[in-house]
């Protein structure tokens, strides 16, 4: 039983007319299974209007679903009683930064989450600088988030997650609107969450190379789950992949043409130096005086 | 422009003031405005400046930031200083025409924009030394009456104190869409009153939908932090008087006292 | 048609404790009918240098020329450079506010003082340029996707008939597809209207794909300006700022310090893969495909893969 799980769930946006008459019905999620394992770096893929940020928002009760039923930790989401319990299991972290930060200073918006659940003082204190220090953002505590660069305010929407202790965080393209630097910055963050603390981390994304390291790989597509593999196992279907509107990085893309083309390449290539590492001996057998391999004097 | 109102901004460093409990600088800021309006004294007024810089000086916030919230209110500021300046009866001084500077006028003139100045810095003494979370607190806290009589005291204080926070995002965004604009060739500064606030449907269209479209987010993320109202909070900075607070507020009923006792 | 920059300085908050250089004596020429690339992380002054060209900010300290004549001269018509040096914002939702998406590019134009019937013919000439489908013309700008309201805010500035197009990050926010169908588009109205483009951008694989030349903006200051493979060649440079170079690069670099006669000009994954292929006997297949793409690479894909390490 995994921590996020989803049974045969159905959501439509229903657009009503003014005089409360069905107008349009637009199917955002059609008929997803998906059972999300404790500890797991999980990664939801899947173009712009792929039904991915629907179903992150199912996810902590915030749409709840037409049909079928989501559980986290074993909670209903559509049980009423529960919701705060699940808010506080599955945390959320949204796209635009400046949107889900609510205090003026950096520490205050972390303590908002704990205030809210009823957190005595000190209790709030300890868990805010805790948080902070897990973030890497101690030292910017007393700050405007304002002042922050994106990256730093993604990391402070994390730290305002993680002082509410979840089990697991949601994050909706938390990188979508920031520049590489902070887009790495984040992913690291994440990474680092997931390894140490053992959070359960569901990130929801466009950007390719945010999901090489992550545990299992979830392609969306028209509301459905796609694919679902290791990173390795989807980014070997180029093809597959580029036909739901993503793509892969470069170097995989190109061991994947050098393939196409007949050359001997393993089926799916993720970083640089697999890719060094099997394009040496290759050439190294067609200029053996000039190249050199690793092993060489 | 609106970039250089100091109003509202959180000068982050630490101080005595800084560390007084904002109940304590709101009844603090209440007392110095009173006290402008009871002075019509040169006397009170040098008590009132004493008082002022005492507490800039305390505050350790570069005097810089003080006067800048005045450029606001310049135009205001000459309004009234000419309208005293000339309009007082009395003594005339100096005759340029119809306008008359009288003895009086300068008096009168003089302490018009000292209480304006005074207004100004002081309330950004406030602002300064206090985040807005603290400030609405501490009005949260100081209303908390009101609570009895059906007033969302502390719904209205979180509306404050968020508003306080999208001010700059706001400000920022509005230079952004002007600029987006103009690219395209519209003119927010030629022609008559009409044609400008026709000028302005592009500019305010764009900046409602986004604040629009960033209430919904915000509201979203709020509850997705387990926010539901006022029941049940808990305080990660609750309002605690601490023994300065009971100093300060010795030194402001002497203040207030003071100013009272050396009017004429 | 050029745009000439000679030394330009922008200081925020001149004359107080605060001053900063957002631009440091930058100086360049843009030509005629240029695809350029600018680079630089945030903050680095690119979006504040952009803003100087069509005169929106104006420098501290410096001069710009548009074909000749200084737009900081007395009398000069800043209104009608905006109309030449098109300018698109990053979010689309900065500029779309009209009741539909036809009538919102007809603003520029409108504002150019064009009559109704001149903007309409402009306006949907620019929808048309920018691929978007005659059925969203008549709906609300607001309705639309990402990928659309992008294609409406680059039409409402094409509709002035700029002769210069800058674009600050039109993909950001999009997925691969979008992005891709978008640079596509700017790349067709370089080649076919001969439009001189100015693209901002993060993204060092997009400019690569599509620039001619690369503008790399640190810290207000200009510190490469030059094809693509030679500014490529610095991927240890553009690290420790914050960028990195495609990561075709790195391989290309990496197999040459291991001996490997692959030449050091190449920055996408289909010359690379050409020159590859090419290295390891296997050109014969793929000449065709390279012949249409670059003529220099195919006059390379031509030789025997023993001279090929002439040229390294």
């Amino acid at each position: 039983m995994g921590i996020i799980r989803a049974s045969k769930l159905i959501y439509d946006y229903i657009r009503r007319d003014e005089d409360d008459h069905i107008e349009e019905v637009n199917r955002a999620i059609d008929n997803m299974t998906v059972d999300i394992q404790k500890g797991d770096f999980v990664a939801i893929l899947g173009h712009n209007g792929s039904g991915k940020s629907t179903f992150a928002k199912q996810i902590n009760g915030i749409l709840l679903p037409t049909e079928g039923a989501v559980w986290i930790s074993e909670m209903n989401t559509a049980d009423d009683s529960h919701i705060w319990d699940i808010r506080k299991t599955a945390g959320m972290v949204f796209q635009n930064p400046d949107n889900q930060i609510i205090g003026n200073v950096v520490e205050e918006d972390v303590g908002f989450g704990p205030e809210n659940m009823g957190i005595p003082t000190d209790e709030i204190w300890r868990r805010v600088d805790e948080s902070l220090e897990k973030v890497g953002m101690t030292a910017y505590r007393l700050k405007s988030p304002n002042k922050l660069s994106g990256g730093q305010k993604q990391r402070v929407a994390i730290a305002g997650v993680m002082a509410m202790r979840p089990e697991c965080i949601v994050l909706d393209e938390p990188t979508a609107m920031l520049d590489p630097n902070g887009r790495r910055e984040v992913i690291a963050t994440l990474h680092e969450l997931n390894r140490k603390e053992g959070i359960t981390i569901l990130l929801i994304t466009h950007y390719m190379e945010e999901v090489i390291d992550a545990d299992r790989v979830i392609v969306m597509d028209d509301g459905r789950i796609v694919m679902d593999g290791t990173p390795r196992e989807i980014f070997s279907r180029v093809s597959e992949l580029k036909s739901y509107r993503l793509d892969v990085p470069q170097v995989t893309e190109l061991a994947y043409e050098l393939r196409q083309a007949g050359v001997v390449m393993p089926e799916c290539v993720l970083t640089m130096d697999e890719m060094m590492a099997c394009l040496l001996p290759l050439m190294k057998a067609c200029y053996p005086e000039t190249v050199r391999l690793e092993g060489d004097a | 422009m609106i970039r250089e109102i100091t109003l509202g901004q959180y000068y982050p460093i630490d101080s005595l003031l800084h560390r007084l409990d904002p109940r304590t600088k709101l009844f603090g800021t209440l007392i110095f405005i009173v006290s402008l309006f009871l002075a019509n004294s040169v006397l009170a007024y040098v008590a009132a400046t004493v008082f002022l810089f005492g507490c800039i000086r305390l505050s350790r916030v570069p005097f810089g930031f003080m006067v800048r919230g005045l450029r606001a209110v310049l135009v205001l500021l000459l309004i009234s200083v000419s309208f005293n300046l000339f309009l007082t009866p009395g003594e005339p001084i100096v005759t340029i025409g119809f306008l008359k500077v009288t003895w009086e006028g300068l008096r009168m003139a003089g302490f018009m924009a000292l209480r304006l100045i005074y207004l100004v810095i002081g309330s950004s003494v406030m602002t300064l030394t206090t985040t807005p979370n603290q400030l609405t607190d501490g009005l949260e806290k100081s209303l908390g009456f009101l609570k009895r009589v059906g007033v969302p005291v502390h719904e209205v204080s979180m509306m404050m104190s968020i508003a306080l926070r999208f001010i700059p995002i706001l400000v920022e965004e509005t230079d952004k869409i002007m600029k987006a604009q103009m690219a395209r060739g519209a003119d927010f500064e030629s022609g008559n009153l009409i044609r400008k606030a026709k000028a302005m449907v592009p500019l305010l269209v764009p900046l409602f939908i986004s604040a629009f479209r960033r209430a919904t987010d915000l509201a979203m993320a709020m509850e997705a932090r387990c926010y539901h109202g006022g029941a049940g909070r808990t305080k990660m900075k609750p309002l605690r008087y601490a023994g300065w607070d009971r100093v300060a507020y010795g030194v402001l009923v002497a203040y207030i006292v003071a100013v009272v006792l050396l009017r004429v | 048609m050029s745009i000439k920059a000679e030394n330009l300085n922008y200081i925020y908050s001149q004359g107080t404790a605060y001053e900063q250089y957002a631009l440091k004596d930058v100086s360049f020429e843009i030509g005629d009918g240029e695809f350029v690339g600018l680079i630089g992380h945030t903050g680095s002054g690119k979006s504040t240098l952009i803003q100087h060209l069509n005169g929106l900010l104006r420098a501290s300290s410096g001069t710009i020329y548009y074909n000749g004549e200084n737009i900081y001269a007395d009398g000069y018509d800043m209104k009608a450079l905006r109309g030449k040096v098109g300018l698109v914002f990053q979010y689309p939702e900065h500029q779309l506010f009209e009741i539909d998406v036809f009538t919102d590019v007809c603003f520029g134009p409108k504002n150019q003082g064009l009559s109704k019937e001149a903007c309409e013919v402009r306006a949907r000439e620019a929808l048309q340029s920018v691929g978007l489908d005659e059925r969203f013309w008549k709906q609300s700008p607001f309705e639309l996707s990402g990928g659309q309201k992008r294609r409406v805010a680059i039409a409402g500035v094409l509709a002035m008939q700029p002769e210069v197009l800058i674009l600050d990050e039109p993909t950001a926010g999009l997925d691969p597809k979008g992005r891709d169908e978008i640079l596509e588009e700017l790349a067709e109205l370089h080649r076919k209207r001969h439009m001189t483009i100015i693209l901002v951008s993060h993204s060092m694989e997009d400019v690569a794909r599509y620039a001619s030349r690369i503008l790399v903006m640190n810290h207000g200051e200009k510190i490469f300006d030059a094809a693509p493979k030679e500014v490529f060649a610095h991927y240890r440079e553009l690290e420790t700022i914050g960028l990195a170079a495609p990561q075709v690069t790195y391989i290309v670099h990496g197999l040459r310090e291991h001996g490997v006669p692959i030449a050091d000009d190449i920055t996408t994954v289909e010359e690379a893969r050409n020159a590859i292929l090419r290295l390891l006997g296997k050109a014969e297949q793929t000449e065709a495909k390279a012949d249409r793409k670059r003529p220099d690479q195919a006059r390379t894909a031509n030789r025997s893969k023993g001279k090929a390490d002439q040229r390294s």
